[in-house]
């Protein structure tokens, strides 16, 4: 009974927390506030505002939260028609992952009113899990992996161990080359020795994984313990921590980028072991045979993917 | 040991009969990802070549140190060297055709033919001719990104190496990355094409 009470209240507690930021706007003059283009921040606010101080880009203040010091340049400010939002226009694009903090001087009541303009952080992760899953797809967009993906790709159920083994692979050397690069690489400003550490690290990882699945479970060993090998030889396990290193990812970022990365892989040798069981049966030109026909395959995935380009979801 | 292979053979051997790309069909990744132009084909077969040549070269001097158990990652890491020798220079020599290349230089420590080539040749061989294998395993990788650029980027864009050859634009998606594929794919039938044709009128 007071493990039950225990749960109701935690789940109120949870309710509350998540339902505080919207309760919270509700008391404020400022209704929404959102990144709307690459460098515009829309506000809107609860009642019409009065055009000639609303849009004076010198009541408005603009910073990302990590260095208040540098003030973003403000273009333009215009008012809607009914009043009640403001389109902040930048000279430069907003780098939409930081918080931006606006402050608005001017406003009826209030001297100066503060507040975040930020994208919500899951919803970030998640577009870093889907754009390397489907958008850029490391195979059909990024074109890397070529060599594992074409031979192993003939069949459904190899297709499928050497997804998953990648997979496992994928995550354990990219997290392990995030903690070096940011422990030990960027402190003692070893950058150059990137490739070298990152190269050895994957290969530690793959004779690791083979050496513990070997005596832990010898059964999976015998079934995925052939793909360990290639998947010291596919591009993809080095890009990952390349891209990570490039753009300073955190620990969540890199987690759901090797296995947007792993999945994708999974996702395209899935899908050509597919086609590839059914191509057996065509009756294909000799000079197409084998590796032409497969190539041409994988250009119409390839076309099939440019589709998802446009996607967006946060 | 022995090699009955003269050095003009062995870059030979590299450039037609054992061709990475076309007849090994190993290193795909950069000839679907960044042969759109002739110019991009050369710079990485720069690169590649750089680093196949001294890779062997270094592996063959070191063969007889080298432990057989441990063979395959002192390959790697030899590579891996060379690569980041390569990648610092041409990103401060040439940093404009360096961006265009994008990730790939540094990719090209996970080319299979490059550690194929340690595993099969210069562990074996004389220094020399480990010298002429890499040569020539880097000269063919060059050549097959050339001619995939140039058929990509003349009929593409209607130019080669950036100059306007045909004053027109015939099938503007060959620029396209995924048209990488095809051209591949199409070269590859070719190629087999003209094996069948070849072994069917010697009879």
């Amino acid at each position: 009974m007071m493990t039950f009470n225990k749960i109701h209240f935690l789940l109120f507690m949870a309710l509350i927390l998540c339902l505080a930021p919207i309760l919270a706007h509700g008391a404020d003059f400022i209704t929404d506030q959102n990144f709307a283009g690459d460098n515009e921040i829309v506000v809107s606010f609860s009642a019409p505002l009065d055009k000639a101080t609303a849009e004076v880009t010198g009541n408005y203040t603009v910073f990302e939260e990590p260095d208040p010091d540098i003030r973003l340049k403000l273009e333009s400010a215009t008012l809607a028609d009914d009043g009640k939002s403001v389109s902040l226009l930048f000279a430069e694009p907003l780098n939409m992952i930081r918080t931006h903090i606006v402050s608005i001087s001017g406003l009826p009541g209030q001297e100066k009113t503060t507040f975040k303009v930020s994208k919500s952080y899951l919803g970030y992760l998640f577009s870093i899990l889907i754009s390397a899953l489907l958008i850029n797809n490391f195979v059909f967009t990024k074109y890397l992996g070529l060599c594992v993906f074409f031979g192993t790709s003939k069949r459904k159920s190899t297709a499928k161990g050497m997804g998953v083994v990648f997979t496992l692979v994928m995550v354990a050397a990219s997290l392990m080359s995030w903690f070096f690069y940011q422990f030990i690489l960027v402190p003692y400003n070893l950058n150059f020795l990137q490739i070298l550490v990152f190269i050895g690290l994957v290969s530690l990882t793959v004779q690791a994984v083979d050496t513990v699945l070997r005596k832990v479970n010898p059964i999976l060993f015998n079934s995925f313990g052939v793909y360990l090998v290639l998947v010291i030889a596919n591009c993809v396990i080095i890009a990952v921590p390349l891209i990570l290193a490039n753009n300073n990812y955190n620990v969540f970022e890199t987690l759901m980028l090797s296995l947007g990365a792993g999945g994708g892989f999974l996702l395209a040798l899935y899908l050509m072991s597919s086609v590839s069981e059914r191509m057996e049966l065509a009756n294909i030109p000799p000079t197409f045979k084998g590796l032409p026909i497969a190539f041409i395959v994988a250009g119409q995935f390839a076309m099939a993917f440019l589709g998802f380009s446009g996607l967006q979801i946060f | 040991m022995a090699n009955d292979k003269s050095s003009m053979q062995l870059v030979v051997n590299g450039i037609l009969s054992e061709n990475p790309i076309f007849r090994l069909a190993l290193s795909m990744c950069p000839a679907v990802g960044i042969s759109t132009t002739v110019m991009n084909g050369v710079m990485l077969g720069i690169a590649v070549l750089f680093v196949q040549v001294f890779s062997s070269v270094t592996i063959s001097i070191f063969k007889n140190l080298i432990h057989p158990r441990i063979r395959i990652p002192t390959y790697t890491l030899t590579i891996a060297t060379w690569v980041t020798v390569i990648d610092l220079v041409l990103a401060a020599l040439l940093p404009d055709a360096y961006a265009k290349m994008g990730i790939f230089v540094k990719l090209i420590v996970a080319f299979a033919i490059i550690t194929m080539r340690l595993e099969m040749f210069a562990c074996k061989e004389s220094v020399k001719d480990s010298f002429w294998d890499g040569l020539g395993m880097g000269l063919g990788f060059m050549v097959g990104m050339v001619v995939i650029g140039f058929v990509r980027e003349l009929l593409g864009s209607g130019a080669v190496l950036g100059y306007d050859v045909l004053g027109f634009k015939p099938l503007l998606f060959f620029i396209l990355p995924c048209a990488g594929f095809f051209v591949v794919g199409l070269m590859m039938a070719f190629f087999n094409w003209i094996e069948l044709y070849y072994k069917r009128s010697k009879g």
